[in-house]
């Protein structure tokens, strides 16, 4: 029954019916008692592809990866109770990193709520700090309305993940329908970025003389025409520019003017050139303790602008003179129009003289590393898996620790979207499902996850997933059988007691793999990588490659806890006593 | 390995700020949060302040507007410059969050405040808690031959020392609402 801007049906018709509005294709999802209604209609369509998770976190994941990847918001659907607490982690993550994620779950019937019922929890109330923001929905009549209001807060402004709770009776019952023009939602971020502020900006650029633009996911997540604007500006001014983890890819790795990812793990590069600079122009970053190093060393002498479309995280932990509060692409586009207009103005010959010397910390080469012929260094898997990948339609996914920060050194990414990693909560068990929301997005594409053994297996129940779906996800599992950024740790701060963080009675993984059905490569030799890493491209399948690796490698340049930009470790000779008692206290 | 050394309140050595926020200059703000009155709004302003460790002073809510769904939630709270600049901008944050405003740096405000008073006593001591709370224009509102309960409207401050007086004289119990407030002049103005 239509009429005009509504129409009658089930709540859990609605639910379908919203997403199809919304342009969802694919939805990440595990059902149970509170879901079915929803799961129901789900069955009577063909619009919309249900990819069934192995576990919940999974789900939540899978649909972060899909939102990465594709610039569109993933969709998670989960029941009551242990769904909805099992989807906790993948929220706050998504929290943390801003990914735009809807993440639907059941709730026992309305009448219900309250009484310790089976499979109930106070959903709302557990995800109200791991959200953006969420609804318990008591209505039908009001479902379709906050079901495009949820779309909206979690792709407005600074995105982030939302959650609607819907109990079975709101599922079953008929209500109306509003389609997603009916209401417009008092929700509308400031875009535009203040113009005397940017204004102030233009001038700081034009007598900088050793400026850096420091870069994070918010010019990913404002849009690929955010990172077509960042490329024009550091481009026509010169500038050198850095980039957070979650920054990779808005300004090419191939660039002329790239001087690598920053921070705990950055390039000696980057990081002098952020300690030392002059003028640092943060564009979408947040001034993140992995970046800043001690707070009061950090950058000490420099003009510090900050583009944010959030708020709060201006002014949070670094100071700065000048802020503008906006979204990425609309500032810079605001940004190069006046620098253009007063006459493309830059202090030619000193960035000159700061090019030099960022050009003799380029030469101390801080990735460079002591190969083996006889064992696999992490490094040089990395190495080899970006000469053998770099020019294919490759998207990385990774899992957390040593291979994490590894796989942001040795791979170059030359465009957004292509990088999907959980920078802010660090989870591991994250990059297998994301691969897998991943790969779903971009079904032709190379997707390969980059793992270390241990957090591969937080979340490996995920192989049904990828063999049942076809999806021939790369897992590149670093294995040194040990929980190697733990173990880095415990050998520069606790006197090499490693407490626990050896990865004991490890499964066969060629085995395992080929217990669900999918192909398993065992690799040792550094002489037989090459090989090995072709073999796992071309099998049409999911793999599941164990690279034996050297099992005590350090992660280097780190700047050590407690430590500023100018102090970064260099490698294995440099690490004796790095961390100060006083610095012990820092994660 | 030594056992951990962390000087209390000191930075230099950590990449966290462990200073004290004691010691920068402490202020007390008064906001005014006016908000979309649904389900659980309370809950989120609530829980920002604890899961960022911010104060609570007071928290006074109501709603203010029927048809326009809006609540008010005036709440007193303390920190440095840097955390009240931090608190007001998180609060910007929560989607049901309509409009902050920070009475304190916003120009001249009003607050006021009404507790309730329960005083127990006999003879002189009763006389003189009736006395005093003329001097405070407090109203009694109840009274047995044993007892008053007093309402009194005021600034916190005002309603700190009627409480002061009320103790020796037989304070029983007290209820405070915590502060509402309201900016001077008329919106128009400002």
């Amino acid at each position: 029954m239509t009429k005009g801007q509504t129409s009658t049906m089930t709540g859990a018709q609605m639910v379908v019916q919203a997403l199809r509005d919304q342009g969802v294709d694919t939805v990440f999802g595990y059902p149970g008692g509170a879901v079915l209604p929803i799961y129901d209609a789900i069955f009577q369509q063909n619009e919309i592809k249900h990819v069934l998770v192995r576990h919940e976190q999974g789900a939540v994941h899978a649909a972060e990866g899909y939102a990465r990847a594709t610039g569109k918001p993933g969709v998670a659907l989960v029941t009551s109770g242990p769904g909805a607490t099992n989807a906790v982690t993948g929220l706050t993550d998504a929290l943390m990193d801003s990914i735009p994620i809807i993440v639907l779950t059941g709730q026992v019937p309305t009448f219900m709520i309250g009484s310790d019922a089976f499979q109930e929890a106070d959903t709302v109330g557990i995800t109200r700090p791991c959200t953006k923001h969420n609804w318990l929905v008591k209505e039908t009549d009001k479902l379709s309305g906050v079901l495009h209001e949820a779309f909206h807060v979690a792709t407005s402004g600074r995105p982030g993940p939302v959650l609607v709770d819907i109990p079975k009776d709101v599922q079953f019952a008929t209500g109306e329908y509003t389609k997603k023009t009916a209401n417009k939602s008092r929700y509308q971020p400031k875009l535009k970025g203040d113009i005397d502020a940017i204004t102030d900006l233009v001038k700081a650029i034009e007598k900088a003389k050793r400026p850096v633009f420091y870069t994070g996911g918010g010019v990913i997540n404002s849009g690929p025409a955010a990172s077509q604007l960042l490329r024009e500006l550091v481009d026509a001014t010169g500038f050198p520019i850095t980039s957070t983890l979650m920054g990779l890819g808005a300004y090419p790795a191939s660039g002329d003017q790239w001087i690598g990812m920053l921070g705990m793990h950055g390039l000696y590069e980057a990081n002098m050139a952020m300690h030392d600079c002059d003028l640092m122009i943060n564009i979408g970053a947040r001034f993140d303790d992995r970046i800043t190093g001690r707070l009061d060393a950090f950058s000490p002498r420099s003009k510090k602008a900050h583009i944010d479309i959030d708020a709060s995280s201006i002014n949070k932990v670094i100071r700065v003179d000048i802020p503008i509060l906006g979204d990425v692409g609309h500032v810079l586009e605001d940004l190069l129009k006046v620098w253009k207009s007063r006459g493309r103005v830059t202090d030619r010959e000193n960035v000159a003289k700061w090019w030099k010397e960022i050009n003799t910390w380029r030469k101390i080469d801080c990735l460079g590393f002591k190969n083996s012929t006889k064992t696999i260094k992490p490094q040089y898997a990395l190495q080899r898996l970006e000469a053998l990948t770099k020019d294919m339609d490759r998207y990385i996914c990774t899992e957390v620790g040593q291979h994490q920060m590894w796989a942001a050194q040795y791979l170059g990414f030359e465009a957004p979207n292509r990088w999907m990693t959980s920078g802010g909560l660090g989870t591991m068990g994250y990059g297998f499902p994301a691969s897998i929301g991943v790969q779903m997005g971009h079904p032709d594409a190379l997707v390969i996850n980059v793992a270390g053994e241990a957090s591969w297996l937080m979340n490996m129940q995920e192989l049904g997933t990828a063999m049942q779906y076809r999806l021939p996800v790369k897992q590149f599992i670093l294995n040194n059988e040990r929980l190697g950024m733990v173990r880095q740790w415990q050998e520069l701060l606790h006197g090499e007691r490693y407490s626990q963080s050896w990865s004991e009675a490890l499964p066969d993984f060629v085995k395992l793999a080929e217990a669900f059905g999918a192909k398993g490569i065992l690799c040792s030799d550094p002489a037989d990588l090459d090989d090995a890493i072709m073999e796992m491209i071309r099998h049409p399948g999911p793999v599941l490659f164990d690279c034996l690796v050297e099992k005590h490698e350090n992660c280097f340049p780190m700047i050590p806890s407690g430590k500023a930009h100018n102090e970064m470790l260099l490698g294995e000779a440099s690490t004796k006593d790095a961390i100060d008692a006083d610095g012990a206290v820092m994660v | 390995m030594s056992p951990l050394k962390i000087k209390k309140g000191s930075s230099s050595h950590s990449a966290y700020n462990l200073r004290d926020p004691n010691a920068e200059v402490i202020e007390r703000h008064t906001l005014a949060v006016v908000v979309e009155n649904e389900p659980g709004v309370l809950a989120r302003v609530i829980g920002l302040f604890s899961g960022r460790g911010y104060n609570i002073e007071s928290l006074t809510v109501a709603e203010i507007d029927h048809k326009g769904h809006s609540s008010r939630i005036t709440i007193v709270t303390t920190g440095t410059a840097h955390i009240i600049e931090q608190i007001r901008a998180q609060l910007g944050r929560i989607i049901p969050v309509h409009e902050v405003h920070d009475l304190t740096v916003e120009g001249a405000a009003v607050e006021r405040e009404l507790g309730l008073f329960k005083v127990a006593g006999e003879g002189e001591k009763r006389v003189e808690a009736l006395r005093l709370a003329d001097i405070f224009r407090a109203n009694v509102v109840d009274t047995t031959l044993k007892s008053f309960v007093f309402e009194i409207t005021g600034t916190p401050e005002k309603i700190d020392a009627f409480a002061e007086l009320m103790r020796p004289l037989g304070l029983e119990e007290v209820a405070r609402t915590g502060v509402a407030a309201l900016s001077r002049g008329s919106v128009s103005e400002s």
